[in-house]
């Protein structure tokens, strides 16, 4: 294992400090914690917005912390969710009277250790709200299984349900724009090359010369299948064929798009796949009302990408268009 | 001098940590790679912040409990940690067990895990190892078996439910990705569930 680290057991915190030497305006370390939260005093009248989930998906979700978008984001070990009192710390740092919105992508550990620190809040007479992002494609829904994972679409979430609170939305209303994304927002994603994590020190599977992993997740975990690698063209339309499969995305709708580098992927390709999804959408009369394009959650060192389509409405568009300043994403 | 209940931990936590490289190893397989690791993570502090002198097993439990809630993470820290808490809760002022005791310690976890984890038997997780371990402990100490005897068979009845795992498809975890896939492979949640039950008759046996 080569890597750029100064040893499997500092990846987090050195990881965390560094983010924060970079952006000291942006984002604060509560002591003691693997949680970032806005630098400066609490606020006082709003809905504060929480995330995380495991290491190695940044910027994801410390990057996402600021103005119209997340109040707290709480760091897991790479790959593994963060623990409840972790959670905790993090509604107790940013929450001040309106209530906390944790925004959890579907991952059977993610969900249980959110809603345990959502216990544990409660207890304390804490306002909390739970919305669960399960926007990839790859994994068939059933109720029989643990459902869809939450990938990139989960940026959309921060990015909305984030500019609804900044308005002074109440809880239930911030819950609810949460949930319409979630139900709109749907991602699929494929690999070149596996990632390795620090801890472990061996790539996570492993690809030939010849072959590509689709419908891959953002832990290195499998994906639906494996094939002989083609061109950016073609991998982009089997992606999108599953995703508009869906159905909810039709002619004349308006969509966001976002094609997410899984980190070891350049900007370049992101930009020839880009080409391609705006092409096949505007061939089946999608509109698009904004793309994103870069590296937002990713999957450490891996290569690949994963496109996420979101259908707006009014309410949406407005939402998503609001401004927003933080770290990893800002937009006036 | 340790107390007994501190050194059943400090078997069950070197046997987790003795693991940690086959326990990442099956995780690689069908999960996420990291099962090992976490657990060898959580119990390293639980071994060196549990107090060594505490002859009180329902707050050594819980005080397991809690640390492995802590430090473990994923989907691991809150099932272990759920059920040592529970194992606590039933050992609840008590410095001893007699080996009735242990029918109520395999319910409280079952009932525990089962809650935090929404998983019933069969769905290729660490309950197909506890629960069959749980209803083997139970029948041989009933027919009158020694709780040694009783952990014979609870780790016998653990490991035909790790044989189990390989054979069914996940429908729970991170394994539920795979579906069909995941068959073949035994589930590590299974795996660590016996190593731990296997410390523990170690233990008991001496």
């Amino acid at each position: 294992m080569k890597k750029l680290i100064n040893g499997v057991d500092n990846v987090v915190d050195e990881m965390l400090n560094g983010m924060i030497a970079a952006h000291p305006d942006y984002v604060a370390r509560v002591p003691g914690t693997e949680v970032l939260v806005r630098t400066g005093a609490k606020k006082t009248d709003k809905v504060v917005l929480i995330s995380g989930g495991g290491s190695g998906h940044e910027p994801a979700h410390g990057g996402f912390v600021g103005e119209g978008m997340l109040d707290a984001a709480v760091a897991g070990a790479v790959f593994t969710s963060p623990t409840p009192d972790q959670v905790y710390e993090a509604i107790k740092a940013s929450e001040c009277g309106k209530g906390a919105l944790l925004i959890i992508k579907n991952y059977t550990g993610d969900v249980m250790n959110f809603e345990m620190a959502a216990e544990m809040a409660e207890d304390e007479d804490i306002e909390v709200a739970k919305v669960v992002v399960a926007d990839d494609v790859a994994v068939e829904n059933s109720t029989w299984t643990t459902g869809r994972r939450g990938i990139a679409g989960t940026i959309f979430v921060h990015k909305i349900a984030g500019a609804k609170a900044e308005q002074g939305a109440g809880l239930a209303e911030v819950k609810a724009v949460a949930e319409k994304v979630i139900a709109n927002v749907r991602s699929m994603g494929m690999a070149i090359a596996p990632c390795t994590v620090p801890a472990v020190g061996k790539p996570s599977f492993e690809l030939t010369e010849e072959e590509v992993e689709i419908g891959i997740g953002i832990h290195g975990e499998p994906g639906t299948h494996r094939e002989k690698v083609s061109s950016a063209n073609a991998t982009v339309d089997q992606l999108l064929d599953k995703i508009l499969a869906e159905g909810i995305y039709n002619d004349g709708d308006e969509v966001a798009v976002m094609v997410n580098g899984m980190g070891g992927t350049p900007l370049s390709e992101l930009y020839i796949a880009n080409l391609e999804v705006a092409n096949v959408l505007a061939g089946k009369g999608i509109k698009i009302a904004k793309t994103i394009v870069g590296n937002y959650m990713t999957s450490l060192d891996m290569e690949g990408f994963s496109i996420s389509l979101l259908k707006l409405d009014d309410e949406l568009k407005a939402l998503l268009e609001a401004p927003a300043d933080t770290p990893a994403f800002t937009q006036k | 001098m340790a107390t007994k209940i501190y050194e059943c931990i400090e078997l069950i936590g070197n046997r987790i940590i003795e693991q940690k490289d086959f326990l990442t190893d099956l995780d690689r397989e069908i999960g996420d790679a990291d099962h090992g690791v976490n657990m060898a993570r959580g119990f390293t502090e639980v071994l060196a912040q549990i107090p060594q002198d505490n002859e009180n097993i329902g707050e050594v439990l819980k005080k397991t409990g809690m640390i492995l809630l802590s430090k473990v993470g994923g989907a691991s820290g809150p099932l272990y940690g759920t059920a040592y808490m529970q194992a606590g809760k039933v050992c609840a002022g008590k410095t001893t067990l007699a080996p009735e005791d242990g029918n109520a310690i395999f319910e409280a976890v079952v009932a525990g895990i089962q809650k935090r984890g929404k998983a019933v038997k069969g769905e290729k997780t660490m309950l197909d190892a506890i629960i069959p371990a749980g209803d083997a402990y139970k029948a041989a100490i009933e027919s009158g078996a020694s709780a040694g005897d009783a952990l014979d068979a609870a780790c016998k009845a653990a490991e035909e439910g790790v044989e189990y795992t390989k054979t069914i498809a996940a429908t729970k975890g991170r394994a539920s990705y795979l579906g069909e896939r995941s068959i073949g492979h035994q589930d590590p949640g299974a795996t660590s569930a016996t190593v731990t039950l296997e410390a523990i008759r170690d233990f008991v046996k001496g």
